[in-house]
């Protein structure tokens, strides 16, 4: 549906140029929920923008719906641009108009009939839960309000695709869940395909089907939402995912580990799905000549399925504690990973 | 001492209509050329240097004269559009010249206030260059234009009394001729009562329309 392909963008600055975006690959399908974070300046916003050319690639390659949008004349541009909607995080709406105007507008540009723009426009505001509002101006609407609207706007024109600027980092935690939320209905009943940015990973925990990491302009990680959060492989993936997942261990616990000098018996392990833990620990007491000593644990939910991880100490003989591991290990089902030594 | 009434009601007309007829030529002039002055700059819809620099020139030229000066300055061009250099519509020739780039001025920063946002938005939903100026930039700045145009309209107020100089007539001319050269001291104040109302009058009906059409 969206084709990145060697995306770069440097910024012409005074003194010195910014790489923005730097040889950039991504796709994202048709009908999926991607998610895009990173840290603030890794080139998220030049990403999003450069998917309806409000920002020109320096090189490379934009493809929406099969349309190379950088060989497009300005006119077909405009055409293809109605096809993508866009969410800001500060909504930019037009303050002088009122909530109905502001979701009319991309269809008053085109000069669509009025009882179209009104059977329309009154849809989407049902759609988004804002009837009793057509006739007010965003400055009398709330955050959440505001963005309800900015969404409607982007969805007048029905677009297949949907750009999503943090459009939640603006709000409080209760309105960005209604919001998401909303997102995710628009995904399932239009069958619209989103690209959204954040910088919050519960964002993506939240709805996405997939995402990429992206620093200093590169993509650094890309995947299903599941593998990256089981599995994050590179140390900036990992910290995005221990900032939702809360898998660190206490600073609490860590000093009493620290203390102790057998800190090899300590180890990490990361169910995933049906399998709980519990079995597996109550099978290891039961079975094998060690203690098992659970120091630390959660289970969270991704995907709608169960993630659960915990830090436990065996203690025992060290062939022993071998064997243990070696049964943790054939269990390649429910084990994704198993690692040694907390510090 | 005697006020002629007569006289000053038609001093009042001859300023009414300077000032109308100025400023409907000044903002004729002053609103392409505000709206221009923003659009070439960088980075806008129709970034233009040379464009840009032009016009930023011209309108601080004009800018930088006393209106005084411009008023004797331009007194060729006044003949050659109206036919002569005295008279109500002689006065007001520099009384365009005078306000039309000052308006520019104050358009061009109420359009530079919209939020770039919005202008963000309005590409991004597919607007022409054209759409985004007439349907986004001027209506969100409107309320503030409204304001700009009231300092306009009280500034040519001020400037119609120096009209009075070209024999353009009017409140200010007719508070000079008796207050200072015949010491008419009534007159004078009942003119310049009748200019205090105006302004008066003028900026709280502007203030009114401003935040009128912030909602609308
Ligand atoms: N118009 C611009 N001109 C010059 N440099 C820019 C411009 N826009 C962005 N940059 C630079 O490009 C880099 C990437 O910016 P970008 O806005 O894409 O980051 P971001 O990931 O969206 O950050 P944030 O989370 O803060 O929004 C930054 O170093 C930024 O300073
Ligand atoms: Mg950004």
């Amino acid at each position: 549906m969206i084709t990145f392909k060697n995306v770069t963008k440097v910024y012409q600055g005074k003194s010195q140029d910014v790489k923005a975006l730097d040889d950039v690959n991504l796709h994202i399908e048709e009908g999926e929920i991607h998610g895009v974070i990173g840290f603030s300046g890794a080139g998220k916003s030049s990403l999003i923008r450069c998917a309806n050319l409000l920002e020109r690639p320096t090189s490379g390659k934009v493809t929406v719906n099969n349309q190379d949008l950088l060989r497009l004349s300005p006119k077909e541009l405009r055409e293809a641009k109605r096809d993508i909607g866009m969410v800001f995080q500060h909504f930019n709406l037009l303050n002088s108009k009122t909530v109905f105007t502001n979701i009319a507008m991309p269809l008053l540009l085109t000069n669509t009939p009025k009882d179209k723009v009104k059977k329309r426009v009154n849809e989407l505001l049902n759609f988004v839960g804002l009837s009793d509002k057509a006739d007010n101006y965003p400055d009398q609407l709330s955050g959440g309000q505001k963005q309800r609207v900015g969404i409607a706007r982007s969805l007048a024109t029905q677009p297949s695709v949907l750009l999503c600027d943090e459009a939640t980092s603006a709000l409080d935690p209760e309105t960005t869940k209604s919001i998401l939320e909303l997102l995710k209905k628009i995904n399932r009943e239009y069958n619209i395909t989103i690209l959204i940015i954040t910088h919050e990973m519960g964002v993506i925990r939240e709805i996405c089907d997939k995402v990429t990491v992206l620093d200093s302009g590169k993509v650094v990680e890309s995947g299903s939402v599941f593998d990256v959060f089981s599995q994050p492989e590179t140390k900036i993936a990992h910290n995005f995912v221990s900032s939702v997942m809360h898998d660190e261990i206490p600073d609490s616990v860590y000093q009493l580990l620290q203390k102790q000098e057998d800190r090899h018996q300590i180890y990490r392990i990361v169910f995933i799905g049906e399998s709980a833990g519990a079995p597996l620990l109550s099978q290891i007491a039961k079975n094998y000549n060690v203690e098992v000593n659970v120091l630390f644990g959660n289970i969270t939910e991704l995907q709608g399925t169960p993630f659960g991880n915990l830090v436990v100490k065996f203690e025992g003989e060290d062939k022993e504690i071998n064997r243990v591991i070696m049964h943790i290990h054939q269990q390649k089902v429910t084990i994704k990973e198993v690692l040694a030594d907390v510090s | 001492m005697l006020v002629d009434w007569a006289q000053i009601s038609e001093a009042l007309w001859e300023t009414i209509i300077m000032v109308t007829f100025s400023l409907l030529f000044a903002v004729v002039i002053g609103l392409p050329l505000g709206i221009l002055l923003v659009v070439t700059r960088k980075g806008h819809l129709w970034e233009n240097k040379y464009v840009f620099t032009v016009l930023n020139s011209v309108v601080n030229i004009f800018r930088s004269i006393p209106f005084i000066i411009l008023m004797v300055a331009v007194i060729p061009f006044t003949r050659l559009v109206v036919g002569t250099s005295i008279g109500t519509a002689a006065a007001i020739v520099p009384m365009v010249l005078f306000s039309g780039p000052y308006i520019a001025r104050l358009i061009e920063n109420s359009l530079l206030e919209v939020d770039p946002g919005v202008m963000e938005a309005a590409q991004a939903m597919g607007a022409t260059p054209r759409q985004i100026i007439t349907r986004f930039l001027i209506p969100e700045a409107l309320s503030s234009l409204m304001l700009g145009i009231t300092i306009a309209t009280i500034g040519l107020i001020g400037a119609s009394a120096m009209a009075g100089a070209v024999g353009g007539g009017g409140l200010g001319d007719l508070a000079i001729t008796f207050g200072y050269q015949r010491f008419d001291t009534m007159v004078m104040l009942i003119t310049v009562g009748i200019l205090v109302i105006m302004v008066q009058g003028l900026q709280s009906t502007g203030n009114i329309l401003s935040k009128k059409i912030r909602r609308r």
